[in-house]
């Protein structure tokens, strides 16, 4: 046990550290907005929000991997300065990444002793490290083989690796970013009695997730943020999942409303019981149900993660549907190209626009043409027309007010707002018949996320069919004539807007039909 | 002052210049190399000038020996910006110039001319052929291309030495004992026009204009459009609808397809028979690396490529004639080629880390911060 104790140095144990008024900017993104945070010796304190509410860019800053444009960290009262991951080892912070830092070619005593001095100097000291490593893995229930090679590990028993390897290091401090994500429900449950152990040896604890009932059953306090700013912070104990819920999704600006009754016409986009894997190979999809009218909107809601966006690419032709019809107008689309389904006048503001919906190093006028460089009136006989393009991609600047220095600015120099103004001009552009929005104002400011929701409506009134997916239950709910609730790849529910109260739309989120 | 040096220090012209001030440096580390060998550096590099820009014939052997290195350049233009790292020229070129030594030596007498056009285009067709492998096997079973292309190189080379050695021997060669790898002679009627008494030929003409050709390529038409779209962002690209494996095959073609036409112009302007000395770069000449230093070192871009192929044509030739005149040893030569290739594909990533620089700083003054009131809570309790 003194063994385990010489490792951590001579400096005080955290028994409280504190993030206070942290801000943090990206360009275009104001990624955490004076955030205050803190945790105590013992304690299990749970950070919750939404994708992009600044949990991780937090994180991240207490580890040392950013540095904050304001703000500062205390530890038991005294400021301090945390540059890199090193000076957060050293002070006694260790952070269990979502994706594992592991060698896989290496033994578990080896990838713990990596990066470390050996007691032996030039030597290895392999077989006081497993010694070590056995003892707090008895200690805190984190039961491996320090002898066993990484690779030969299942994904629970990796991430104990993680945590002893933190430990090792004389980790106070704990931050876990969504840990229990790539768990089976038997790993979670030890799992948790891993952290249980901990915080009874008075380490803290930051547990990074969205998952509510996770954090209910395991923090003392929870902390919750929307896009960059701490809603609130409580005592676990007091807090409802429908509370937490509701503070992690939240109201924040005036939604517009749905004045005009739908002028509902044909059937323009219909998918029969679709299929879909997801990347890991997983069902993403089991057998989705969907008409949509020419004239309306239909809003998708769900929790992350329950299908959504692959049923956005499966759409578009993005992604494979492994069973099941695509039909656009009537024709079955099902496994055609992109570039064939585009020419069927569907539209498609992704979800990762910066990945997807933007080439990042060409100009604005090259991201203008992405969807038909090939076409009229943009090129002839396999040559672009620079000057007609250069003539449209100034008119859409003026009409979408895209703040841009000149249409030849890069699209990676462009904020946030007018890279989304540049896809919806792209796109609606186009005359669309079909729009899949996916998460459009995610990330934008209110004035952006007005613009894209009043240029919805506009198509909505010009007739497209426009299927709007948003884990936004407000945006869903304002802008929806019906809505659409996506539970586990299958549809749970179809809600008439005026039907599609809050409550009814939450409990199928989580799977339970209300009657 | 001060202020004058950070300008031209942050100006994005100085980035063109960073190419040749790694050149430089190169040389100034050449230098005190040459000082521990007891060579007078400046004796050596003035050797080294005058091999390569010193009379009219020293220039002309520059510009020979930039015509491979230009075209293959191009080639690399055109792969690297859809992101297909093509290491493969030095076997795209040998196939190339077999393609088009065997159209040359066994179709029926033409007329000059159309030969020569002929055979270029089997050059064209030959290297094409040899680089879609390659790309075929990258886009539809995720090869790894670097791989790939050099394991092709050393396909190529046994071929050119089995046909070398065997059915395309020049007879003379078969009936003597040496056997030098090399074919017959091609016709005085199929070889390119020369500016006697130098060895400079028309191909140098045809490398330029091509050049032209390739810039238009990538940056006036469409296929260039979805080659550069499919490098910068191949998902953005599938999601506008282009087929992303198929660019990959073709910008690998086309890579190809010069480093083929490179071979063919070697064998037509300048042997007039493919001959090799049994080592792996014997034809070559190592043209099919150079010519992707040459590449970089011309910013990817096709009309630079023109000086950067200048300039390392210079540089083996003057080096060659460095090492006569000089007595420096031939590894000193190959070590300070190296260096410079070191220093110039080192000055890129500095150029990057520059422009990334430049690119921070500018979102920094564009956008304030996005001022947002903060309301959040209120509406919690709603």
């Amino acid at each position: 046990m003194s063994d385990v104790q010489s490792i951590s140095f001579e400096r005080q144990r955290i028994e409280h550290l504190e993030l206070k008024n942290i801000t943090k900017r990206f360009p275009g993104v104001l990624a955490n907005a004076h955030v205050d945070f803190d945790v105590r010796a013992g304690e299990v304190h749970a950070l919750l929000g939404e994708n992009g509410a600044g949990k991780s860019t937090l994180m991240k800053i207490l580890y040392g991997l950013y540095h904050p444009d304001e703000g500062e960290i205390f530890i038991n009262g005294s400021p301090v300065r945390i540059a890199s991951p090193n000076d957060a080892i050293n002070l006694g912070i260790g952070m269990i990444h979502q994706h594992f830092m592991l060698v896989d070619s290496l033994t578990v005593a080896e990838n713990i002793a990596l990066g470390l001095p050996s007691s032996r100097g030039l030597l290895t000291d392999l077989d006081v490290v497993s010694a070590r490593t056995e003892m707090l893995a008895k200690k805190y229930g984190l039961l491996v083989d320090p002898g066993a090679y990484i690779w030969q590990l299942a994904v629970g028993q990796r991430q104990r690796v993680e945590i002893l390897k933190a430990l090792y290091r004389g980790a106070d401090l704990l931050i876990l970013d969504e840990p229990t994500a790539v768990l089976t429900p038997q790993e979670v449950d030890e799992f948790m009695e891993t952290i249980r152990q901990m915080t009874e040896e008075k380490h803290s604890i930051i547990f990074i997730s969205h998952k509510l009932h996770e954090v209910i059953a395991i923090s003392q306090r929870v902390t919750v943020l929307r896009n960059g700013r701490r809603v609130d912070s409580c005592p676990t104990a007091g807090c409802t999942k429908h509370d937490l819920a509701r503070m992690m999704v939240g109201q924040e600006i005036v939604m517009p409303k749905l004045t005009t009754p739908p002028k509902r016409g044909e059937v323009r986009l219909e998918l029969k019981n679709v299929h879909a894997q997801s990347d890991r190979e997983t069902p993403a999809l089991r057998g989705v149900d969907l008409q949509i009218f020419s004239g309306e909107i239909v809003g998708l809601a769900g929790v992350s993660g329950n299908g959504q966006a692959e049923l956005a690419q499966v759409v578009t032709g993005l992604r494979p549907a492994t069973q099941g019809q695509v039909l656009i107008e009537g024709r079955d689309m099902t496994g055609k190209l992109p570039g064939e389904i585009i020419r069927c006048g569907l539209a498609y503001i992704p979800e990762e626009r910066m990945r997807d919906g933007m080439v990042q190093d060409f100009n604005i006028s090259e991201n203008i043409i992405l969807r038909d460089h090939n076409k009229d009136p943009y090129a002839k006989r396999g040559f672009l027309l620079h000057r007609v393009i250069a003539e449209f991609t100034d008119r859409l600047i003026d009409l979408f007010h895209i703040k841009t220095p000149s249409r030849e600015t890069p699209a990676r120099n462009l904020s946030g707002g007018n890279i989304q103004k540049v896809v919806l001009a792209r796109e609606l552009s186009r005359q669309p018949r079909i729009i899949v929005a996916a998460q459009p104002s995610r990330g934008l400011d209110i004035g952006a996320t007005e613009y894209v929701h009043n240029s919805l409506l506009e198509q909505r009134e010009k007739g497209a069919a426009i299927l709007l997916i948003s884990e936004d239950l407000d945006e869903i709910l304002a802008l929806s004539d019906r809505v659409a609730v996506v539970y586990e790849g299958r549809i749970m529910g179809i809600l008439d807007n005026k039907d599609a109260e809050r409550e009814r739309v939450g409990l199928l989120m989580a799977g339970v039909h209300p009657d | 002052m001060k202020n004058f040096l950070a300008k031209i220090n942050n100006s994005k012209y100085f980035d063109g210049f960073m190419p040749v001030l790694a050149a430089l440096s190169a040389l100034a580390i050449g230098a005190v190399m040459l000082l521990f060998l007891g060579v007078n550096p400046l004796v050596a590099y003035r050797a080294m000038w005058v091999g390569a820009f010193g009379s009219s014939n020293a220039l002309a052997e520059t510009i020979v020996k930039a015509v491979p290195l230009l075209l293959i350049g191009l080639g690399i233009c055109i792969s690297f910006r859809a992101k297909v790292i093509n290491i493969g020229g030095e076997g795209q070129m040998i196939i190339g110039a077999l393609a088009a030594t065997a159209f040359g030596l066994y179709v029926p007498e033409m007329p000059g001319w159309l030969v020569i056009a002929m055979a270029m285009v089997a050059g064209f067709f030959g290297g094409a052929f040899w680089g879609a492998i390659p790309g075929f096997l990258k886009a539809y079973f995720n090869v790894n291309e670097i791989l790939s292309t050099v394991m092709m190189n050393a396909i190529a080379v046994q071929l050119m030495n089995f046909f070398l050695r065997g059915p395309m021997i020049d007879p003379n060669q078969a009936e003597l004992l040496s056997k030098i790898p090399q074919t017959a002679r091609l016709p005085e009627a199929y070889h390119l026009a020369r500016w006697l008494p130098t060895r400079l030929h028309a191909g140098v003409i045809i490398a330029v204009v091509l050049a032209f050709v390739v810039y238009l390529l990538l940056f006036h038409t469409t296929l260039g459009y979805r080659i550069r779209a499919v490098g910068f962002n191949p998902d953005a690209s599938r999601y506008g609808g282009i087929r992303v494996r198929r660019q990959v095959v073709i910008a690998l073609l086309l890579s190809g397809a010069f480093a083929g036409l490179a071979g063919a112009i070697q064998i037509y302007g300048l042997n007039y028979r493919m001959i090799t000395d049994g080592s792996p770069t014997g034809f070559t000449g190592s043209a099919g690396f150079n010519g992707i230093v040459t590449a970089l070192f011309g910013g990817l871009h096709p009309l630079g490529a023109i000086p950067a192929s200048f300039f390392f044509g210079a540089l083996l030739v003057g080096a060659n004639s460095m090492q006569r005149i000089s007595q420096v040893p031939s590894a000193f030569v190959i070590a300070l080629n190296g260096l410079v290739v070191i220093f110039v594909v080192s000055s890129a990533l500095w150029q990057e880390a520059r422009q990334r620089k430049r690119r921070i700083a500018e979102v920094r003054d564009d956008s304030p911060p996005p001022s947002e009131p903060d309301q959040a809570t209120q509406d919690v309790s709603v």
